[in-house]
């Protein structure tokens, strides 16, 4: 029986929420009221944007301390949340919130940016969308991988757990499916927050390979 | 004229790819855009280009232009600045007068679409026949609105409030508003002559033309002769890197003759000029796109000193062509720049000129920046994105919800 694999890809049209921070108390304000779409593109829209670079930017909440603020540590711990840990967008959420409750209670700043720099939260509308590319076994994947869009890898890896709150991404479930479990291990267990996308594709290409030859 | 697929080997055949997929998923409805000028100004420009590209690719969008008198557009250019938050008095029977022209127009129009997409607050009220017509209403604001008069925002929103959705071009141009808003960028047009690719040749001509030497470090501002560019700010910048490297300065941009403060902005900038035969300060004519191409080409670093702008869609030129930009931290930029990642932000003369010798003197990373900031306008700056931004705007208002799997 065949159990095909159908590429998709996604697209996004940008929210503005019209909710905006000066400071650390109006940001834990913000993260805590959005829509968790607010808090996935905060967390995800650099990885997407800035695909290219190596190291990517961190999440924009850690950006916007780190060099609107001058919030260092603050900054670095935004950066430091291990997102890939994370299996619901909610914990997510709740994990920046205890990171600025902490830093509030002890009051170490009274950093405020003027009204030209303020924090915009945003969110986005997501597209899914069919690709024309379907595999039927690990060969054809390979192959398929090696020329999909960066937008598809990114739906199957990222928007597929994080944003339609899968249990995991999109390509180990389906080696799992066909008891492929190593494979499928060695590919969820990359953390795909601290690699750009292009070295994504090829270290998942390069697993698949390996269990393709085989 | 233009084809879709010359941009295939700018952004890859995946992007046209798409723009077709979500075009197919707009067929039979009609997509009718709405301004009120058919040349000159940036929303005519992308119109021009962007109504074939859409129809090219199987969209029935077409483009209507209202008609005004000069009283209309003496009362709307009295909104464009109240806008921008200079202090002007809009009189009652001039709010009647621009509402009657609106009405009029409605009462003119020969075909509605299914979505009716209006740019800028000329043609705003003309949503007043939305209730009898139906379909799908989009307001697209083109203009800084972070400091509007309040008298004429409230005027405003009592239409603005009627459409579907709005749209603006950054964040901070947002508003509270009862109805969804949301952010589509500029853009550029990488094959449009300020931008497309320029033969060696080309560009040495241009640099020959104003006497500019290629083999010194070329630092260069384009924009109009406006204080809120801040030239003379740009010549300082200059003037302290210079006692350490030997550098050429190029302040280039067009400007209306008529307008009594850019000319008077371009005489103090040539009094600051005083006899530095490297700094080179270049009135160019209209229709000076391909100098201004070739000039941004030719650069070592580009700089944006702005004070005040709108998006700046100049920085997306100069990243585009590849170059570092030093831009200043105002309006759109902060879009268009990651800070030490694809181009360096600045908010004082002092950092411009600081990170100005380290670009100089630090080739290698400035070449890092550019190729960055190039990749980085491929993704999100170019006008086949803002076309898909488009395709989305449209179809997401037959859709609720923020996951559509179509």
């Amino acid at each position: 029986m065949t159990n095909p694999f159908y590429f998709k890809t996604r697209l996004h049209l940008v929210k503005l929420l019209t909710i905006k921070a000066k400071n650390p108390a109006e940001l834990l304000y913000g993260i805590r009221v959005v829509p968790v779409s607010s808090i996935y593109y905060h967390t995800h829209r650099f990885l997407r944007q800035h695909h290219y670079l190596s190291p990517e930017p961190p999440n924009d909440f850690a950006f916007w301390l780190t060099n609107i603020l001058y919030l260092r540590e603050l900054g670095e711990r935004f950066a430091g949340v291990d997102t890939v840990s994370y299996k619901k967008m909610e914990e997510l959420r709740s994990a920046f919130i205890r990171i600025l409750e902490d830093y509030l209670k002890r009051k170490e700043s009274n950093a405020e940016c003027a009204d030209a720099y303020k924090f915009h939260f945003m969110s986005c509308i997501t597209f899914v969308l069919p690709t024309p590319y379907v595999a039927n076994n690990p060969s054809e994947f390979v192959e398929i991988l090696d020329k999909v869009s960066i937008d598809s890898l990114y739906f199957h890896i990222f928007e597929a757990r994080m944003r339609l709150e899968r249990d995991e991404n999109d390509f180990s479930a389906w080696l799992k499916s066909m008891g492929r479990i190593k494979t499928a291990r060695a590919i969820s267990n990359i953390d795909p927050y601290t690699i750009t996308l292009e070295g994504l594709r090829r270290k998942i290409i390069s697993i698949v390979s390996a269990d393709a030859a085989d | 004229m233009l084809r879709i697929d010359d941009y295939i080997p700018i952004v890859g055949q995946g992007v046209i790819d798409e723009l077709r997929f979500l075009a197919e998923r707009l067929k039979g409805r009609k997509i009718q855009n709405i301004n009120s000028t058919a040349v000159g100004g940036g929303v005519a420009e992308i119109l021009t280009r962007m109504i074939p590209l859409l129809r090219q690719i199987g969209v029935d969008a077409y483009w209507d232009v209202i008609k005004g008198n000069d009283r209309f557009f003496a009362i709307t250019k009295k909104f464009h600045n109240a806008l921008h938050g200079v202090d002007v008095e809009i009189l009652s029977d001039e709010y009647d007068y621009f509402l009657e022209v609106n009405r009029h127009n409605a009462a003119e129009m020969r075909q509605w679409g299914d979505v009716v997409f209006v740019h800028d607050p000329q043609p705003i009220a003309l949503v007043e026949n939305k209730q009898n017509i139906g379909n799908k209403w989009a307001w697209r604001c083109h203009i800084d609105f972070t400091r509007p008069q309040s008298d004429i925002i409230n005027f405003l929103n009592n239409y603005i409030e009627r459409y579907d959705s709005a749209v603006f071009s950054a964040p901070a141009f947002s508003r509270d508003l009862a109805i969804p808003q949301l952010l589509i960028c500029p853009s550029i047009d990488p094959l449009s002559d300020k931008n497309k690719g320029l033969a060696m040749d080309e560009i040495n001509d241009v640099l020959e033309t104003y006497g500019i030497d290629q083999d010194r470090p070329i630092v260069t501002q384009i924009s109009r002769f406006d204080y809120l560019k801040d030239p003379i700010g740009v010549i300082n910048v200059y003037q302290r890197v210079k006692r350490y490297v030997d550098c050429q300065l190029v302040l280039a941009g067009g400007g209306a003759t008529d307008d009594p403060e850019g000319m008077q902005v371009l005489d103090e900038v040539k009094a600051a000029v005083a006899s530095d035969p490297d700094i080179h300060v270049l009135f160019l004519p209209p229709a000076s796109d391909v100098a201004i191409n070739a000039l941004q080409r030719a650069s070592t670093v580009v700089l944006q000193k702005s004070l005040k702008e709108g998006f700046g869609l100049t920085v997306a030129e100069a990243l585009w062509k590849g170059k570092p930009v030093i831009a200043s931290a105002v309006g759109g930029i902060p879009l268009q720049i990651a800070h030490m990642y694809s181009g360096i932000l600045t908010y004082s003369l002092e950092g411009t000129a600081y990170y100005l010798k380290q670009l100089l003197q630090e080739p290698e990373y400035a070449c890092k920046l550019g190729t960055n900031g190039q990749e980085h306008i491929r993704n999100n700056f170019l006008i086949t994105r803002h076309i898909r931004d488009y395709l989305l705007l449209f179809l997401s208002m037959y859709y609720e919800g923020d996951v559509i799997d179509s």
